[in-house]
């Protein structure tokens, strides 16, 4: 025993730190971190001094400066005295609707081709096969293109809905699908919560829900027209138009005018309030016959009572508000009335969610296939039916395979949504990233802001993402 | 009925009955149109409704296709055409753009009489990703594979023949450092002066040492400037250099944000994450208007090499999550048997780890190679004429404005054989890997 002795303590080398594998990484990282914070700071002196060279400074006021252009579709209200931030804004909206439109037509499309790419049924299945292997191989770009020319192309002028023989609207007259977009009817209500405008007796209405600004300059002198702003024709009224409203009161409706139907922002939050509640409700019923079931083994009937709870409060609000279709109609050159869906949107939606939804399908074919056919075998030994066994046993299964990749498609697609340059689609790229550099001159600013929205969006669907991973992940116990 | 029940009791039978065909229903193509199409009602309603959607798409589509036109010089000429054959109502391809601007459309507007060099530079390319595609093509043509690259530079952009030398020489000496004076300084020695001394030599030396050759023996093609490249060859030479390039940087990626090392690790993380989280788009309108913010004033260098480093990081930035997770799939069970051989940690990447784990992320990586290849289209935003904007171009002439359909349809269906085949490619090699469950 006396024999064995620790090894001789020998002292710290210079050569330890290379040869040595427990300082080596220290050696390693050191290096790196030196030679990464070198390539910043060179790149951070450059971008100093041809700023400087030009004349430049670094300074997001530009901002707050008017924007003085156009923005071709808005879901909030802008004009171009407004500032560059707020056209910002207006084109990120405009990003998100596409995305958000995308996303969920992506989905379904995807969801549905997927499944009947398995099915047995030989033709259907090559021709889902054709559409995927279609839309996976040839350029985003170049199907938002050809959508749009198909669009601007090949479709009816609107006065080709003039007269007998031509084109005719669809859907019970409803909708027109014209080479200036698509016109579909919008729901106004008469007595909308953002306030309604109100026609001079001797206007007609349709006329007056056309142009409500000149009427009310005829009518109510010219301070109302600086109060009341009007965004009627799009259909999202906005709060300066309910103040002026409430101000003038529902006199004017005395007056023997017209009330004419209009929808505002706080009518839709109402609905889908009353829409979130009548959901609730029918969950807590849903629940309360589980307890029944539970307790008595009979199941009380529900699906009728959870349909009515959602639908109820829905018809009351809506009739509460006084709600009406308002059709798009033929006017002097074009249609009024209505929403207008233009070209650009529409051929970008359609490409996108097409596009998109071509591998959504294959990442639900994968989810399914990746479910092994023991546990279809298995379900079926336990007495359940084909039904049953798709809901409880193969989709949770399947779902923890496919929602990970279907989010990341959902990414893709948003991300996606910048190829809006190629139609005109008025983007966060195209008013951030377009006009708003051209017109300013900051691409430094403009870029880094563009970029920063594009990366915390990506990080934010990729954050949800994880939480939702983490609560569907097996649970190894 | 006689022989049926002859000894025994009325249920059962005792004698044989003569074998019978299996009813018309059972067999053949009766049987697999009953159970593949017609086996429920929502079967036959889908494929009435697949039939329907199949009928309505080629009768529209074949005549227009087939009963195209292909000989006139403009729009309207095919119109005439179209009207004395067919009438003015018929719908018929016009297909005589692509017969006129066909060279157009592939090469952009490299000159006339120098096609042959984008030709024979295809020709290289195929012949140096055969040794790498397939494994039955000898080995020894690898080496046609590392001198191609230089190869095609020349014969594409053309200039001297000493710039691609001069620039060969630089890989030829850190080689003989590494091969001769390893033994003498040590391994780590040999591999910083590797590094080092060719750089230096690429740096000072090589530029001069090339127009020095260059002035005594001048050995040179016709230089064409990147403006002039368009079309198809334009995507693929994007394409290509971003795929050959993007992958290896993608597995350093890959390793860095697997690595136990914080630094380099973080350093990874935030790399992969802010490459992917913007479009495409949005980087490559950075490479044209910002890089010059980034870069010593009075920098300037080529708008198609600018998209090429762009387009590689942000693929490789992609490639790196698909390696991740081949690099996490292995099972633990790998890295330990490789440590506990006594690697180190290159060897045992390069020997255990890496074979495993990109043969687990082929199809990935092959699908971020088919989007990159995909997402060449883009560069038309920048200015250079990829196969779309050369489209545009097209219609902006008087004689073409107006065609659209047959210019989409070419250049959608040579994207699709493309990228189509790369995936086929990829199945292919799937397969050929595939070691278990044979």
């Amino acid at each position: 025993m006396a024999t064995m002795t620790d090894p001789p303590e020998r002292g710290f080398r210079l050569s330890q730190l290379i040869f040595d594998t427990r300082y080596r990484s220290m050696t390693i990282q050191v290096v790196a971190m030196i030679l990464i914070a070198l390539l910043l700071s060179w790149l951070i002196s450059n971008t100093i001094h041809n700023l400087e060279a030009l004349g430049k400074d670094f300074d997001f006021g530009f901002l707050g400066q008017p924007a003085g252009y156009d923005i071709n579709q808005q879901l909030i209200d802008y004009n171009n005295q407004m500032s560059h931030g707020r056209a910002a804004l207006v084109g990120i909206l405009n990003t998100l609707l596409v995305a958000v439109l995308g996303c969920a037509l992506a989905t379904v499309l995807g969801v549905i081709a997927g499944v009947l790419r398995l099915s047995n049924n030989w033709v259907v299945s090559r021709l889902t096969a054709v559409y995927v292997e279609g839309f996976r191989n040839v350029p985003l770009l170049l199907w938002i293109v050809l959508i749009f020319a198909l669009m601007t192309e090949s479709m009816p002028t609107p006065r080709d809905f003039r007269g007998e023989d031509g084109s005719s609207m669809i859907l019970g007259e409803s909708v027109a699908i014209t080479n200036r977009g698509v016109y579909i009817p919008n729901v106004v209500f008469s007595r909308s919560l953002g306030g309604n405008e109100v026609a001079a007796p001797e206007a007609p209405a349709p006329a007056a829900a056309a142009s409500p600004s000149t009427n009310m300059a005829g009518t109510y002198g010219a301070s109302r027209i600086a109060t009341g702003g009007a965004g009627v024709q799009t259909g999202q009224n906005n709060d300066a138009t309910s103040t002026a409203a409430d101000a003038s009161g529902g006199a004017e409706a005395g007056e023997g005018g017209e009330v004419i139907p209009t929808s505002s922002v706080w009518d839709w939050l109402l609905i889908l309030a009353v829409l979130i509640a009548g959901g609730v409700g029918a969950k807590v019923l849903g629940t309360r016959a589980t307890h029944i079931q539970e307790a008595t083994g009979k199941r009380p009937m529900t699906l009728p009572f959870q349909i009515a709870s959602v639908l109820v409060p829905v018809i009351v609000v809506l009739l509460l508000l006084g709600a009406s279709l308002d059709k798009p109609e033929l006017g002097g050159f074009n249609f009024d009335g209505g929403v207008h869906l233009r070209n650009s949107l529409i051929a970008l939606w359609l490409a996108l969610s097409l596009y998109t939804g071509a591998f959504i399908a294959e990442i639900v074919r994968g989810g399914i296939l990746a479910i092994s056919k023991g546990q279809t075998e298995a379900a079926y030994a336990l007495g359940l039916r084909p039904g049953t066994t798709m809901n409880l046993v193969i989709l949770p299964q399947a779902l923890r395979v496919i929602i990970p990749p279907l989010i990341s498609q959902f990414l893709n697609l948003t991300k996606n949504s910048s190829l809006a340059i190629a139609v005109g689609y008025m983007d966060v790229r195209s008013t951030l990233g377009g006009i708003t550099i051209n017109q300013t001159g900051r691409e430094l600013e403009g870029m880094l802001l563009l970029g920063l929205f594009y990366l915390v969006l990506s990080l934010l669907i990729s954050g949800v993402m994880n939480i939702y991973n983490s609560s569907v992940k097996l649970k190894e116990r | 009925m006689s022989d049926t029940h002859a000894q025994t009791v009325a249920y059962v039978r005792d004698s044989m009955i003569d074998q019978q065909d299996p009813p018309l229903t059972q067999v053949g193509a009766v049987k697999w149109i009953r159970e593949n199409l017609f086996s429920g009602w929502l079967n036959i309603l889908l494929t009435l409704l697949s039939l329907w959607v199949i009928y309505a798409a080629l009768s529209h589509l074949l005549p227009w296709a087939l009963r195209g036109i292909w000989d006139a010089s403009s729009l309207s000429e095919c119109r005439a055409i179209r009207d004395e054959l067919y009438g003015a109502d018929a719908s018929v391809a016009c297909w005589a753009v692509l017969a006129e601007r066909w060279p157009q459309l592939i090469f952009g507007f490299y000159p006339k009489d120098l096609y042959w060099r984008p030709i024979l530079a295809f020709l290289l390319f195929l012949a140096a990703v055969a040794p790498v595609l397939f494994s039955s093509v000898p080995r020894k043509a690898l080496w046609v594979t590392a001198l191609a690259p230089f190869a095609l530079f020349w014969l594409l952009w053309g200039g001297s023949l000493w710039g691609p030398i001069a620039a060969i020489l630089g890989f030829v000496i850190g080689w003989a450092i590494m091969t001769f004076a390893a033994p003498k300084i040590g391994s780590l020695g040999a591999v910083i002066l590797t590094i080092i001394v060719p750089v230096l030599y690429w740096l000072f030396v090589a530029g001069p040492l090339a127009s020095g050759l260059a002035s005594v023996l001048p050995l040179a093609l016709q230089s064409v400037p990147t403006q002039n490249m368009g079309g198809f060859m334009l995507a693929t030479i994007i394409g290509v250099s971003g795929i050959v390039l993007s992958l290896p940087l993608g597995i350093l990626l890959a390793l860095g944000r697997q690595s136990d090392m914080f630094i380099i690790n973080k350093f990874s993380v935030a790399f992969i994450e802010i490459i992917r989280g913007v479009p495409l788009i949005v980087w490559l309108f950075t490479a044209s208007l910002l890089l010059n913010y980034f870069l010593p004033p009075g920098t300037n260098f080529d708008l198609m090499l600018r998209v090429i480093i762009m387009v590689t990081l942000f693929s490789a930035a992609y490639i790196a999550e698909v390696v991740r997770g081949g690099l996490a799939a292995l099972p633990k069970g790998q890295y330990e048997a490789a440590d506990a051989l006594g690697l180190d940690y290159w060897k045992s990447m390069r020997l255990i780890i890496l074979p495993q784990a990109l043969k687990i992320s082929i199809p990935g990586i092959v699908n971020t190679f088919i989007g990159l290849f995909k997402d060449t289209t883009l560069v038309v935003f920048i200015g250079l004429l990829d196969p779309i904007g050369l489209s545009n171009s097209i219609r902006a002439t008087t004689d073409w404005n107006g065609v659209y359909w047959e210019l989409f349809v070419f250049i959608g269906l040579c994207f699709f054989i493309f990228c189509f085949s790369m995936g086929r490619y990829s199945l292919f090699l799937e397969k050929k890997l595939r070691r278990e469950h044979r």
